[in-house]
């Protein structure tokens, strides 16, 4: 296997770090339905063919920048994707966590109102109470448990698609829920 | 070494208590509220920022608490105003000194406090700075990678609220903070004994209550005020349920607060038989010198344990 080494090109933050210009966090609503986004995951798992799309794009800097352009427009219309560069949506009921103002990546904060919503702004349901009912609707709600590592700031603005099919993204939660094995945090 | 664990560790019913650090810098007038709870507690939440009102800090505050050999302190940290280094050096320090119970949450959002134009850190989440701490402590290790010398010394405490939505995942999400580490959890107010057993029932399916232990939070309302504030929903993460809110306004507006304890104390005793649950943890910041009552009033006797940290208290003074 020939392994494709990507010379990560530093550039500003275009999507939102916690603290700057850019998208807060706010709870969005998905656009997608629970169904076809679970259909979507088996098109977008890293299997050889997009591993193969993932390498040829990560070769060409232009090539990046529009594909890592039609990640956010898409992801952004349908979940109101920050681009934090390390999608959780695959084992969050694709309910976007970074939309949660306090963008809590293991699950809701104590604060959620009697019907179910966000404490912070209480017009918007908690991105947490939507992901659980997407989940459980497609039988995935054991996703839930898995543990999800802190995540790394320095990847705001990527492709998380290209991170994902590079595996770049195999670290940022546990195969389960961690109760058997008590896994390390592991380093970044 | 800590003496919370031991006692938990000795099935005996536990209680914690907590204090709010003052705005201002000295500690003494908390010091003096530590007085009144010693020997009634067996450790006390140090609060880190409460509401986000800028607050003494909880690590200072642990210190001061610690050093007056009142009662075991239990510093609480938030994630919401720290990095994962400041978070780590942090509890570098209070293993430093010796604090080794932990309490770890979100925290509440910068809004509803003083300073609601302040930064929302949020760097890692409560789940995380649990998995963070046993990691320095068993691995010796930070999250780096970079290792410890000498590892510190915790007792790592969470907290759950176990009547917020989603109800079905919140022992989920317990059980998670203890895959990472959680020794002990904290809840939310427990107004509502039917919805508390079904958490604690679904901790012990998941297989989870044999590594943790469960201090049941305690709230006591004190007057009409109080009640209104607390049932208007304004309070992230307090629930009233209304036979309870129906039951304080039945009685006179001057009755509430006996009422309110006398409330508190039928929880205290209804959760003491809950297999499962080690102990209370007491929501009641500023009715110190009312607590020793609502213990006794709950039907729990701790002359012993009194007398015995009073005594203490006179054979190690300075």
């Amino acid at each position: 296997m020939t392994r494709v080494m990507v010379e990560i090109q530093p550039r500003p933050p275009a999507g939102g770090v916690p603290g700057t210009a850019g998208p807060r966090s706010v709870p969005h609503r998905p656009r997608l339905s629970a169904r076809l986004a679970y259909l979507m995951q088996k098109v977008l798992k890293p299997n050889a063919v997009n591993r193969r799309v993932g390498a040829v794009v990560e070769r060409s800097p232009t090539a990046r920048k529009m594909f890592t352009a039609t990640e956010r427009a898409s992801k952004e219309r349908l979940f109101g994707c920050r681009m934090c560069g390390q999608c959780a949506l695959p084992v969050t009921g694709y309910s976007c966590p970074m939309g949660c103002p306090k963008e809590l990546r293991n699950g809701p904060c104590g604060g959620v109102g009697p019907g179910g919503a966000c404490e912070v702004y209480p017009d918007k349901k908690c991105v947490w109470v939507v992901g659980f009912e997407r989940a459980a609707s497609q039988g995935a709600a054991a996703d839930l448990r898995r543990m999800q590592r802190p995540i790394d700031h320095r990847r705001w603005g990527e492709s998380s698609w290209l991170n994902y099919w590079a595996g770049r993204d195999d670290n940022l939660w546990t195969d389960d829920d961690g109760l058997s094995s008590q896994p390390v945090m592991g380093a970044q | 070494m800590s003496t919370l664990r031991d006692r938990l560790a000795t099935g005996e019913f536990t209680i914690t208590a907590e204090l709010s650090p003052p705005r201002g810098a000295s500690a003494a007038a908390m010091l003096t509220r530590a007085e009144l709870l010693r020997g009634w507690v067996d450790a006390v939440n140090i609060t880190d920022n409460q509401g986000s009102h800028v607050r003494l800090s909880s690590w200072a505050g642990a210190l001061a608490v610690k050093q007056s050999g009142t009662i075991e302190p239990i510093m609480q940290m938030t994630c919401r105003d720290r990095n994962r280094i400041a978070l780590q050096s942090d509890l570098l320090g209070a293993g430093a000194h010796g604090i080794e119970n932990l309490l770890f949450m979100s925290g509440d959002h910068p809004k509803f406090g003083d300073h609601p134009g302040a930064k929302p850190v949020f760097d890692m989440d409560s789940t995380q700075l649990t998995w963070t701490a046993r990691t320095m402590r068993d691995e010796a290790k930070l999250i780096s990678g970079k290792e410890l010398n000498p590892a510190p010394r915790f007792f790592i405490g969470a907290v759950e609220n176990p009547f917020a939505p989603p109800l079905e995942y919140r022992a989920q999400r317990a059980a998670k903070k203890i895959a990472a580490g959680a020794q002990f959890i904290q809840t939310q107010y427990v107004f509502d004994i039917d919805v508390f057993r079904r958490w604690v029932t679904d901790l012990g399916e998941l297989g989870v209550l044999d590594r943790c232990f469960i201090l049941a939070g305690v709230g006591v309302i004190r007057s009409v005020r109080m009640l209104d504030f607390l049932s208007s929903g304004r309070v992230p993460g307090v629930q009233i349920p209304e036979p309870v809110v129906r039951r304080l306004r039945g009685v006179a507006p001057d009755d509430v607060g006996a009422e309110g304890a006398l409330l508190a104390a039928e929880v205290i005793a209804a959760v003491r038989d809950l297999p499962g649950v080690s102990g209370v943890h007491l929501l009641t910041a500023g009715y110190e010198k009312q607590t020793p009552e609502l213990l006794r009033m709950a039907g729990i006797d701790r002359s012993a344990l009194v007398g015995r940290a009073l005594a203490g208290k006179s054979s190690d003074a300075h």
